[in-house]
């Protein structure tokens, strides 16, 4: 359902807008049920989620690691829980095992529904323009580059929609 | 490199520099051919593409009198790319959830039932 649109609004945040055709309180407990979470929120192809823990409540703790099917490699994530509004926003703490970009980030879930669909988006903010550059370059494999009207596109960028 | 990709995603920020680099896509052109078809003074336009020039998405042509400007593809691409594998790592992500949230709707449509 819908174009994933992944835009920078400011030069520490990358943010990402996407239609799911489902009310909110669905994608809400689809972002918030350990055992839903862990069926879609997996990263490429070959990667499971075997430690998924959340604490869903104000200074709750939550913890996600992933492990490479092929090597056996993991990646952990972790953070604390600033704000909940069920079922419209959660705004948390990340914290990657690996400190390979520096400090925290901030992440902030916005939840509209609109006739039974709902527009989800996700800012990250980092503590620095470094930090965000390492977190999206994290996501980088080995492919083509997209043409001139698709980064037009990406790049528009909203920043009065996610604030 | 760092501080390079963030010269290059501030300087495509700006619609008026996207819009010169599509103008550059199809061949290099001098400033004033560039000014053309914005409503902006020429030095307006050095502006934007001293900016450019410095996200190293375009370079100086080789006529010393025209000075015409070009696209310098390699950085665009490399931009681009971070941006797309991103994007698709998490576009992989929503279709399993646009999969998962048809099955949570199945649900409860039979427990209404």
């Amino acid at each position: 359902m819908g174009q994933l649109k992944v835009t920078m609004p400011s030069d520490r945040e990358i943010a990402m807008t996407r239609v799911f055709d489902a009310p909110r309180k669905l994608v809400f407990d689809a972002h918030t049920k350990p055992e839903l979470v862990r069926r879609w929120l997996l990263g490429p192809p070959g990667w499971s989620m075997p430690v998924c823990e959340m604490d869903l409540r104000v200074g709750g703790k939550y913890r996600w690691v992933w492990r490479g099917d092929s090597d056996g490699s993991t990646m952990g994530i972790g953070g604390v829980y600033r704000e909940i509004v069920a079922p419209e926003r959660i705004v948390s703490t990340e914290r990657f095992d690996e400190a390979w970009y520096p400090g925290e980030g901030l992440n902030t879930l916005v939840l509209v529904e609109e006739g039974g669909r709902t527009t989800l988006t996700q800012t990250m903010r980092y503590q620095s323009t470094e930090a965000r550059d390492a977190v999206l370059k994290s996501g980088m494999e080995k492919g083509v580059a997209a043409s001139y009207d698709r980064l037009a596109e990406l790049l528009a960028s909203p920043s009065e929609a996610t604030r | 490199m760092h501080a390079s990709l963030d010269a290059t995603f501030a300087a495509l920020a700006d619609p008026t520099r996207r819009s010169i680099l599509t103008r550059l896509a199809s061949g290099e052109a001098s400033v004033a051919e560039l000014a053309r078809p914005f409503a902006m003074s020429q030095p307006a336009i050095s502006k934007h593409l001293k900016v450019l020039e410095r996200a190293g998405l375009i370079r100086r042509g080789r006529d010393a009198q025209r000075r015409p400007r070009r696209l310098e593809p390699k950085r665009l691409a490399e931009a681009t790319e971070w941006l797309e594998r991103y994007r698709r790592l998490w576009e992989g992500n929503y279709q399993r959830l646009d999969a998962l949230l048809e099955e949570l709707k199945t649900k409860e449509r039979k427990w209404d039932s």
